[in-house]
């Protein structure tokens, strides 16, 4: 049900890489789930309402004023990034040089 | 009685009467763990060091006459999902293998409130996506009771730990059953309270609109004791919620019990079914009104609305997972998509990129109609089907697990075999409200557990149901 290109296209999507040989093997795997979820297509949904949450609360507001943490907790979350700079964490570049 | 056996009433009774200290009670536990944990693997992390620390200071508590609070020096053990200050959180998975969490969760903030004294973090599937602890990176943990067999997932090292008295409670936490089945597994009450009902600030999210925590116990009443500390609504949470019930005088000759038909049906060991009917007649016995009762949608529908919602949201929770902000990164890319991607490849086990590939899958454009919202239309069904049951009943009772606990390796190798483990538990879910498994007996010296669903914040009626079969 699934092919191995589309097996492709979710794992760009996901950023997930992937070996041909893990490719092939999702693509089986996933067909034989979504198999079993195609039962939900036995069901007349047509005047149902959809549920994102079990119950009918009310969203929850807050006054919109910045919290500042602790100095403590600030560095323990920069020092767990893998790539840091004084206060910043550090990526790869992502816009190319022009030569 | 072995002291790694009483109850959290026993041992503060023993702490303030002075039969023993904390330190000892503590090292007790320490001692047993070091024999034992090797074996079982139900802790990936033992913090040994600390628990004597806030051992020592309990006794200096004691010895100043000071008051003890409820679960003051009571050892108890955490899931690796949930977040303990300066402690490694691994979540079963190599992508956290090295993180160390910056802050407490809001439920460990209350337990150390209460001066609870923490051994340490259990083994767990890998994002608590799995219903046997084998999908953890670090290896899997033995239950107890069969140590061919599993434990029961994904809260398997909590209910491991509680079963083998390597910890008097632990917290574990329940998407689709992951207190429940463990809990059934291990011969220990397992309880998912209504979502909402604890806060979870500090759990590493997998399905947001599923997750709770919950305590597992060795008895009901230890059960009520934890979760009465840890209920309520936490500013630090926005999804949680609390609605204090009248307590109104439980009697088991106005107990009203749905027995669902579709529960006892094909997938059911035979020999469960029967044992869970020899109690159901119990109860009846006692006095208890049983009704056979309707969810047409809440087993193999629930469980494929289940298993498009979960990866779903998961899928999405686990974006953050990118190698940039904490945990495995893999440097060794040509740009910062490959950085994304290769950490993620080499970060997160099987099980985990299979649900990951799903929920992208379920809500990418195309098939967002077809699968997410069908499944979120079903969804408001499952939640109809138990409204409708609960206009006529108190509770309703169904075994935990269709299957008793099988064997490690027996289901790995097929996603879905391993899926269907969790068929009597993921409507509760997805319709919210709380349940209890409770021991009812053994097949073969094996344990087996009923499950009693309750309506949403009646968590105290599900307990004193769950006292009555702890009794017969």
């Amino acid at each position: 049900m699934i092919t191995k290109k589309e097996v492709q296209h979710i794992a760009k999507l996901a950023r997930l890489n992937m070996t041909p040989r893990e490719e092939e093997r999702f693509a089986k795997e996933l067909s034989s789930i979504l198999k079993y979820i195609e039962k939900l297509k036995e069901i007349d949904t047509s005047k149902v309402e959809p549920t994102s949450h079990p119950f009918e609360i009310k969203n929850v507001m807050r006054k919109d004023i910045p919290r500042c943490s602790d100095i403590e907790t600030v560095q323990k979350l920069l020092k767990a990034a893998p790539l840091r700079e004084k206060t910043y964490i550090k990526v790869k570049a992502i816009l190319k040089h022009s030569e | 009685m072995e002291i790694q056996n009483l109850t959290i009433k026993a041992i503060h009774q023993g702490l303030r009467n002075k039969d023993f200290s904390a330190t000892e009670l503590v090292e007790s536990f320490l001692k047993r763990i070091e024999e034992e944990n090797k074996e079982i693997f139900a802790y990936i992390f033992v913090d040994q060091e600390g628990a004597l620390q806030q051992a020592k200071e309990i006794d200096q508590l004691i010895a100043q006459g000071r008051e003890l609070p409820v679960l003051g020096g009571i050892p108890f053990a955490v899931k690796d999902n949930i977040l303990v200050k300066d402690l490694p959180c691994t979540a079963g998975s190599k992508i956290l293998e090295n993180y160390i969490a910056p802050y407490d969760a809001t439920v460990i903030k209350k337990l150390k409130n209460q001066k609870a004294v923490l051994l340490g973090k259990t083994n767990l599937d890998e994002f608590a996506m799995g219903s046997s602890t084998e999908y953890s990176a670090f290896g899997p943990t033995r239950n107890p009771l069969d140590k061919e067999r599993v434990p029961g997932g994904s809260s398997g090292g909590s209910a491991a730990a509680v079963s083998a008295g390597l910890a008097v409670f632990a917290l574990g936490s329940d998407t689709g059953g992951s207190i429940r089945q463990p809990a059934s597994f291990c011969g220990v009450v397992g309880l998912k309270p209504t979502y909402g009902a604890v806060s979870r600030f500090g759990l590493i999210a997998m399905a947001s609109s599923l997750d709770q925590i919950g305590p597992i116990t060795r008895t009901i009443q230890d059960a009520r004791t934890v979760f009465n500390i840890i209920k309520g609504k936490d500013p630090l949470d926005s999804t949680s919620f609390w609605i204090e019930k009248s307590d109104s005088k439980f009697n088991i000759k106005e107990l009203r019990a749905g027995i669902p038909k579709e529960f006892f049906v094909k997938g059911i060991d035979p020999r469960i079914e029967k044992l869970t009917t020899e109690s159901i007649k119990r109860l009846e016995n006692e006095g208890a009104k049983i009704q056979e009762i309707s969810l047409p949608h809440c087993t193999d529908y629930a469980l494929a609305t289940y298993h498009i919602i979960m990866p779903s949201e998961a899928s999405s929770n686990l974006a953050r997972y990118d190698g940039i902000k904490y945990g495995l990164s893999v440097q060794e890319s040509n740009d910062l998509k490959e950085v994304y991607s290769r950490s993620r490849q080499q970060g997160f086990g099987q099980e985990v990129r299979r649900r990951i590939m799903l929920g992208t899958f379920a809500l990418s454009a195309g098939y967002y109609d077809a699968y997410y919202l069908r499944a979120q239309k079903v969804r408001t069904l499952i939640r109809e089907d138990f409204r409708k049951a609960f206009e006529k009943v108190d509770v309703i009772l169904t075994p935990t697990s269709p299957t008793l606990p099988f064997k490690i390796g027996e289901k790995t190798k097929d996603p879905l075999s391993m899926y269907l483990s969790d068929i009597f538990m993921t409507a509760v879910n997805l319709a919210g409200i709380p349940a209890l498994s409770v021991p009812s007996g053994k097949v073969e010296n094996l344990p087996v557990g009923i499950q009693i669903i309750g309506k949403p914040f009646e968590e105290e009626m599900i307990l004193k149901v769950g006292e009555v079969v702890e009794k017969l």
